[in-house]
């Protein structure tokens, strides 16, 4: 019986100190990678391929998932507003949510699985076939040559994709409400208009998804710097890098939300 | 792949993330929206501005003549100040009324403006005389629950 109780405890504190340490050793991790970003601004060529690789690839992705939640969200909107006689509020209705919350935040997420993974799974393999060490042995730092240009091309790329996002869903709410339904155009871009704010809405949605960037890319860096070098390792790596800037996301958009719209 | 190649997609990525932003600023938000180059503003006192808020419409006829820049609490009087700004292309007659309204049953409130007669028109800085708070739903029923009672009295006394 005592045994048992000082066995749970002992793997609670274990638990707990790892989780510690990993934070800790992430966090310098951070801080390196910036301050090593010297070498990364002085060679945008580098920076210029993982914009390539982090923002271009997920074009796809981005527009067209964008266009359909926008579509979605006019459908939706248009089936509610309807009973209350103020269809003209769909473009309030999907301007609003898209560029404060569904922007930034499903972009994030798909971000996170389409460029996430694959930036975790890159340096992971790097490490599991000794490049980062060949580097070392080069006297170039692997921070400096391959973490810090992920990261400014990654961080670049985020909001940009944000924005697309939300522009292709208010295109597809366009789409639904106006072309397809036939809401007044008029009145869906005016109202639209008078209710979206350019610093309020527009802006904080573009901070969000700046944070949003900043916390996926290097969660995706440092698991893959801290992969075991085993195709096992790797693997797991991976899927901790989806799952934990996924949550890290939504944590994050609530706490933004909070501080950003406590007035509203 | 060629260095070219990424470049130019690149480029491509760029500029379209910034024109997505620039339509997000200025098709969706108010940026370049009303924004006239030349503006007055004027003052209008409340007894109750209701949900009026910073940035509401100032309409005159259902066209939008101005926004309201400001709101505050004016201590001696205890009114409500709005300070509305107005386009310098539209003048009101100084005996212009105010009245606080609600584009349609649940919308947003906004500020009628109802042209008066007088010669002179408003200037800078002028204060509207006439003006006209925002409707209390609770005042309302309130009203209609007194005068129903009195009349149910006026039967009852005339029975």
């Amino acid at each position: 019986m005592f045994d048992a109780i000082t066995r749970t405890l002992r793997r609670l504190g274990s638990r707990t100190v790892n989780t510690l340490w990993r934070m800790g050793v992430a966090t310098r991790f951070f801080g390196l990678t910036l301050l090593h970003s010297g070498t990364a601004f002085r060679r945008p060529q580098l920076i210029l391929k993982e914009i390539f690789s982090t923002g271009v690839l997920s074009l796809i992705i981005i527009v067209v998932s964008g266009l359909f939640v926008g579509m979605v969200l006019g459908l939706q909107g248009y089936q509610t507003l309807q009973t209350y006689g103020s269809e003209e509020a769909l473009g309030i209705l999907v301007a609003l949510s898209l560029v404060r919350e569904l922007g930034p935040v499903v972009a994030a997420l798909l971000f996170a699985s389409r460029a996430g993974s694959a930036i975790t799974a890159e340096i992971g393999l790097m490490k599991a076939t000794e490049q980062l060490a060949a580097m070392e042995m080069m006297a170039v730092d692997p921070v400096a040559r391959v973490v810090a240009p992920k990261f400014w091309g990654a961080v670049i790329s985020m909001p940009l994709l944000a924005a697309m996002f939300s522009a292709m869903g208010i295109f597809g709410g366009y789409l639904v409400g106006v072309v397809l339904i036939g809401v007044d155009e008029g009145s869906f871009w005016s109202q639209m208009q008078a209710a979206v704010d350019v610093r309020e809405d527009v802006m904080n949605g573009v901070i969000k998804s700046v944070v949003f960037g900043v916390a996926v890319t290097i969660i995706a860096l440092f698991e893959g710097y801290d992969a075991p070098p085993t195709a096992e390792g790797v693997s797991r790596a991976t899927t901790r890098t989806v799952v934990t800037s996924s949550l890290a996301i939504l944590a994050l958009d609530f706490v933004l939300t909070a501080i950003m719209f406590r007035g509203v | 792949m060629e260095r070219t190649t990424i470049d130019l997609w690149v480029g491509i990525f760029v500029a379209a993330g910034i024109a997505a932003l620039l339509f997000l600023a200025m098709k969706v938000g108010n940026f370049g929206g009303f924004q006239a180059a030349s503006t007055y503003s004027v003052q209008a006192s409340f007894d109750n501005i209701g949900g009026l808020k910073a940035r509401a419409p100032v309409k005159s006829a259902g066209v939008v003549v101005g926004r309201v820049s400001e709101i505050r609490f004016d201590n001696e009087r205890f009114q409500a100040v709005a300070v509305l700004t107005l386009d310098q292309s539209f003048a009101f007659p100084k005996d212009t009324s105010a009245s606080i309204m609600t584009s349609g049953l649940l919308g947003e409130q906004y500020i009628a403006l109802d042209a008066g007669a007088e010669e002179t028109m408003l200037a800078e800085g002028d204060a509207l005389k006439i003006t006209q708070g925002a409707v209390v739903l609770e005042n309302l029923i309130g009203q209609f629950l007194y005068s129903k009672s009195e009349e149910e009295a006026a039967a009852l006394d005339g029975q």
